[in-house]
């Protein structure tokens, strides 16, 4: 059943469609960046953005912070809440489970075509950007300051990122891959995370397009909440908390604090909405 | 095959089926008839675990459902409301698609089978265009196909003939006895009293949720034990079998008598012109209008 789920991923047109869109937005920003030489000053605009100029081999980095906030998240959500939804829309989740396909194994095949997608669109927009940043900025040793902190333009969260010959610590290419690989399983993480919201709503209702905008709504809600002084109490718990908490991969040293907590929620949200999820799902008449 | 023992379902405060007793037996073709709204495809849902019941029992093939549901399936071929598919993709495509799905079909004979059961259902010829563009005729002869894969015992059918002209209507039919002769056992669930009067061997009338008859069909439409005479000479006739005549209407006349051959005889041996003679039967109509109230679609009352 996990092969046909990835089958009926890979043969729907739209999967390529969002992954072309979400590998060419950073294309068109380095392609921008790249011939007027005018990155955002460190502090503004998508993180790790200012870096880049000098170092091609970030741009990997800077590419996921720029279809983090909002390109990303709603591609996975699409997906996620197409999973029950979209086959209940079809009419065809009848016919599947009639076969039968039992509704756990549908629904494992579904999260495991869902994380398939969400890994390989990271994968295949680090490798893009990659090969951009390469081509259009070099690559020349990297320097990472300890300090001079610099908040990011999509949140609160302080990036300590520049790539200035200042004080910091030279990082090697095996340092620069191995942080970047920590950076994309943090990311994937979240996104699963948005996933999990999404795949949830989708057992709930018949309409894809309710469930991937309830996640959509969830996230904003949250986004909200997160920069809101007076919700203090709250915002650890919240989902987008520590999205870009994969900025401190990029930090020397690299700051765990935020990067075990980030992995930690998302792992709790993944777990208690794929466990309502399956609960939902193996009890609900199907009527659709 | 199929036994259902007080099945019920309730949605919420409604009560969609009350208390059925299904008794469908291998080799049957059984209609499964009703108004719209009278729970028939609710319990064909049951029968296939995709609903599950408030109370009561049902077995299938001899396996409880929906707790053994899936050793049973792989041997049911199913048409549940509507035909779908990815609209996208093809014919052969959706097909190959469904056949991998869980308890998957052998893969080496899988093109083999999918061109057999395109074949049956007249598709055999069909090209590689989407199956969004398909007629609802088209559909409805994929659907069956995608029934008929794996060879199944039990065929569990909602509604199979809509949308087809009469000439595929009647190729259905062909197909569906064809396959009942070799085996197969046939749930055919319908609101269209003509499809299932002409295919059927049994059937079963809900109503309300209610199962309110359920009998051979030879038996339900066996001679009334009286006769219908239509004879030029209603006058001298209805004089002749005088106090015999249940009823008149111009030269039509309904005669308290089970043997035709006998009225027959008196009625020529007086000289009287008979134009048409024959036993009375039940119609299944009238049959399924004195058993059932309207339908769930009829709403009458004041507004509110």
């Amino acid at each position: 059943m996990i092969r046909v789920e990835l089958v009926k991923l890979a043969i729907r047109p739209r999967t390529w469609i969002s992954i072309l869109l979400l590998c060419g937005l950073p294309v068109t920003v380095a392609v921008f960046v790249a011939v007027t030489h005018l990155a955002p000053p460190p502090g503004q605009g998508p993180a790790l953005l200012s870096a880049v100029l000098s170092n091609g081999s970030l741009y990997p980095a800077a590419a996921l912070a720029i279809v983090l906030p909002i390109f990303l998240p709603v591609a996975v959500a699409v997906v996620a809440g197409d999973s029950i939804a979209g086959e209940a829309g079809s009419g065809m989740l009848r016919y599947l489970l009639a076969r039968p396909v039992g509704r756990t194994r549908l629904l494992v095949a579904k999260l495991i075509a869902l994380v398939v997608y969400t890994v390989a669109t990271v994968l295949l927009i680090a490798g893009s950007s990659y090969v951009t940043g390469r081509l259009l900025f070099g690559a020349k040793p990297v320097a990472v300051t300890a300090h001079g902190v610099i908040s990011s333009g999509t949140s609160n969260i302080a990036a300590g990122v520049a790539a200035t010959t200042l004080s910091g610590t030279s990082l090697t290419p095996r340092d620069v891959l191995l942080r970047t690989v920590g950076a994309i399983a943090f990311i994937g993480v979240s996104m699963l995370g948005v996933g999990a919201i999404a795949l949830f709503l989708s057992t709930i209702t018949d309409s894809s397009l309710g469930a991937a905008l309830g996640a959509l709504a969830a996230l904003v809600t949250s986004e909200v909440l997160v920069t809101l002084n007076a919700a203090g109490s709250v915002s650890p718990y919240l989902p987008t908390r520590y999205w870009l908490g994969w900025v401190d991969f990029f930090r020397e040293p690299i700051l765990w604090r935020n990067i075990d907590r980030g992995f930690a929620v998302q792992g709790v949200y993944v777990l208690v909405l794929l466990g309502a999820a399956w609960a939902n799902f193996a009890t609900k008449d199907i009527k659709s | 095959m199929i036994v259902t023992h007080a099945l019920t379902k309730r949605f919420g405060r409604v009560l969609a089926v009350d208390g059925v007793d299904l008794d469908v037996r291998e080799g049957d073709r059984y209609g499964f008839l009703g108004p719209n709204g009278s729970g028939k495809t609710t319990v064909v849902r049951m029968l296939l675990g995709l609903v599950y019941a408030t109370s009561g029992e049902i077995e299938v093939m001899g396996r409880a459902v929906p707790a053994r549901v899936s050793e049973v399936l792989p041997r049911i071929g199913a048409l549940i409301e509507s035909p779908s598919g990815y609209g996208h993709l093809s014919g052969r495509a959706n097909l190959a698609l469904i056949d991998a799905a869980g308890k998957a079909g052998p893969g080496r004979t899988r093109r083999r089978r999918i061109a057999e059961a395109l074949e049956r259902v007249g598709l055999g010829g069909v090209d590689n265009r989407a199956v969004k563009k398909y007629s609802l005729g088209m559909r409805q002869r994929l659907g069956l196909a995608a029934a008929l894969l794996r060879e199944p015992r039990l065929l569990v059918l909602d509604e199979p003939t809509n949308g087809l002209d009469p000439q595929g209507i009647r190729e259905i039919r062909d197909l569906l006895t064809e396959l009942n002769r070799a085996g197969t056992t046939v749930f055919l669930s319908s609101h269209q009293l003509a499809e299932v009067e002409q295919l059927c061997t049994r059937v079963g009338i809900v109503d309300h949720g209610r199962l309110v008859l359920q009998e051979d069909l030879d038996t339900l439409r066996g001679p009334t034990g009286r006769v219908i005479v239509h004879t030029p000479d209603a006058e001298a006739a209805a004089a002749l079998l005088d106090g015999r005549i249940e009823e008149r209407d111009g030269d039509r006349l309904l005669v308290a008598e089970a043997d035709p051959a006998e009225v027959n005889e008196r009625l020529v041996t007086a000289g009287l012109r008979v134009t048409e003679i024959g036993p009375e039967r039940r119609s299944l109509e009238a049959l399924m209008l004195s058993v059932t109230g309207s339908g769930s679609d009829r709403i009458d009352g004041e507004a509110r």
